[in-house]
């Protein structure tokens, strides 16, 4: 089945859903709400079994309007046709929760935990959303856009250890 | 920020109360066998595996985020320390995404340099995987039979761009040079004695008792478990999944190669190291045909689209060559990328290399997301040393390939 074929008949359960199309790959846009039904209904019935990718994008500064600041990327994969789809989702402050697809896919555990590393974005349901790759104790999300390419000085923070002590 | 103790690094025991009957152990991150700076908080049995907790992020050095103040020229040199033992696959897999954004396709003399460059890569990483896995499960020689030929693609990164180990190689629409017949000679002196190595790994390594002890039913992983946590690459291959980039999503001009997915069904460790071992065959016939085949010609874009820079000649003894190289070289004038967003995969030595790029309409992408495979494989680590014994955990990791250059970007 085409891709745009297929959106558009899940629309009539999901009508919020839009999409759009660049270079041959489909996009398709849904709120936040009704996210994990449609993740949910894409794998189950439609056969995309595998989550290539969670990932999002800071558009604090983006030279176009986006309705929101934060857009979550989910990149669905179906193993069988080879389609792929990616699926959308705006989230905006100061509510950054968005509902966890680790019941769906086991992948999506710890590229939800490096989305919550990277931009503070909290996911419901996660069983273990923890910083991934920064330390337990960094304050902030440094792929944000307003976090500084040179860091807020917590290099600094770190004790000097000379040779005689160590 | 104040430093406080990690709660990973607090024993199991309440202070002053007996060593309760399961204990806790750190496994890395400075261990010789954990090859790069990979932890595992391990809860033993004995010498069984209860539970392991893995910790990463000692080698994260904010490569997404030098993505979005590094022009899509300069990223490449990032894109070498992902995966830091086959760059020129990473280097192909940048510029492809970034290509596919601003919808242009590179001259076919240069998508074969490509090919050519991006399987001596999966060569160079599956002779070191299987290499370092055999050195870690008690056969060193085959390791040193892995390395020799390693040297010689070195070799030839070092004739086709000047850098052996990060390569650098590709640019927007093009290389940074063309290939030199001695590089070519050196490309078909390698396809001729490539296949006695093979052979020999063969007879090392397939009956090797040692070997084979170690790792056959070891870390084994089921299809429907291997697509569900997102595998790809030979670690997905190797339990059945019949997915390869290559033949699945053609880039490049994979299409005009003869060549099979290689694939296994039992899903462990010896069946991983057996599908690595094949792709090499597979890579070699790639290579092979490609060599022969090279079309003539150009290998960068046409300068009238103002993407790659012209000739030096060009620029020094003509007025549009010199104009050219300006126009793209000003920050105000040069090449544009549309305000889109795309995600593009090519297939990694280890897996599913993807790049997730908006643009922004200038140079500099707005965000420059990488999707390593090594990240998602590394994930997979405690599901299958569960109920192993300690000794099996280099075997698993062996057999993953996991870099942590990639895993940690």
């Amino acid at each position: 089945m085409e891709l745009q074929g297929l959106i558009e008949s899940l629309q009539r359960d999901f009508p919020s859903l839009s999409w759009s199309e660049f270079r041959g790959q489909v996009r398709a846009w849904v709120s936040r709400d009704r996210l994990f039904p449609l993740l949910k209904t894409l794998k189950e019935q439609h056969g995309f079994d595998m989550l290539a990718d969670i990932t999002c994008v800071d558009y604090l500064y983006y030279q176009e309007k986006k309705p929101a600041r934060f857009g979550l990327v989910y990149v669905l994969t179906n193993t069988q046709t080879n389609q792929r789809l990616v699926v959308r989702t705006f989230l905006d402050e100061p509510d950054l929760v968005a509902p966890s697809a680790t019941p769906l896919w086991e992948a999506a555990n710890w590229l939800e935990r490096e989305v919550w590393d990277m931009f503070g974005i909290r996911f419901a349901g996660h069983p273990d959303l923890r910083r991934i790759l920064l330390p337990e104790d960094f304050a902030s999300h440094p792929l944000r856009k307003d976090y500084p390419l040179q860091g807020l000085g917590e290099r600094n923070n770190f004790p000097i250890i000379r040779r005689a002590e160590s | 920020m104040p430093l406080e103790r990690s709660q990973l690094a607090e024993s199991s025991a309440e202070p002053g109360q007996p060593q309760p009957y399961l204990w806790r152990m750190n496994f890395g991150p400075q261990h010789p066998a954990m090859h790069t700076t990979l932890r595992l908080i391990l809860t033993l049995d004995g010498e069984r595996i209860v539970d392991a907790v893995p910790d990463i992020g000692y080698l994260h050095c904010g490569f997404e985020k030098l993505g979005e103040s590094l022009d899509y020229n300069q990223y490449v040199v990032v894109t070498d320390r992902m995966n830091y033992l086959s760059s020129p696959a990473n280097n192909v897999a940048w510029h492809e995404a970034v290509e596919r954004l601003l919808g242009i396709q590179p001259p076919r003399r240069c998508q074969y340099l490509r090919v050519i460059a991006a399987e001596l890569a999966r060569i160079s990483d599956h002779l070191l995987c299987i290499g370092a896995m055999g050195l870690d499960t008690g056969a060193y020689t085959h390791f040193m039979y892995a390395f020799n030929p390693r040297e010689r693609i070195y070799d030839i990164f070092e004739a086709l761009c000047g850098a052996r180990f990060t390569t650098s190689y590709t640019r927007v629409g093009g290389l940074c040079r063309d290939a030199s017949p001695k590089a070519i000679q050196m490309i078909r002196d390698f396809c001729r004695d490539f296949p006695k190595v093979l052979r020999d790994i063969h007879l090392l390594m397939d009956r090797n008792r040692i070997f084979v002890d170690r790792t056959k039913g070891i870390g084994v992983l089921s299809k429907e478990e291997a697509i569900n946590r997102g595998c790809s690459g030979p670690v997905a291959r190797a339990s059945g999944v019949t997915r390869d980039l290559r033949k699945d999503e053609p880039y490049l001009c994979y299409r005009d190669f003869d060549f099979q997915v290689c694939c296994a069904t039992e899903g462990d460790c010896f069946a991983r190291y057996r599908v690595r071992l094949a792709e090499m065959e597979e890579s070699l016939k790639i290579i092979q045909q490609a060599i022969e085949n090279l079309p003539s010609g150009p290998v960068n874009l046409d300068p009238g689209y103002r993407i790659v820079l012209p000739e030096k000649q060009a620029v020094y003894q003509t007025i549009e060559g010199l104009i050219t190289h300006f126009e793209i070289l000003m920050p105000n004038r040069g090449f544009r990328a549309p305000c889109e967003e795309i995600y593009v995969a090519t297939e990694a030595p280890n897996g599913e290399l993807g790049f997730y790029i908006v643009g922004q309409g200038n140079y500099v992408a707005y965000r420059a997301r990488c999707r390593p495979p090594s990240f998602i494989h590394y994930g997979l680590m405690p599901h299958l040393i569960r109920g192993h014994m300690i000794s099996d955990i280099v075997a698993v990791l062996g057999s993953l390939n996991i870099i942590a250059g990639e895993l940690d970007r």
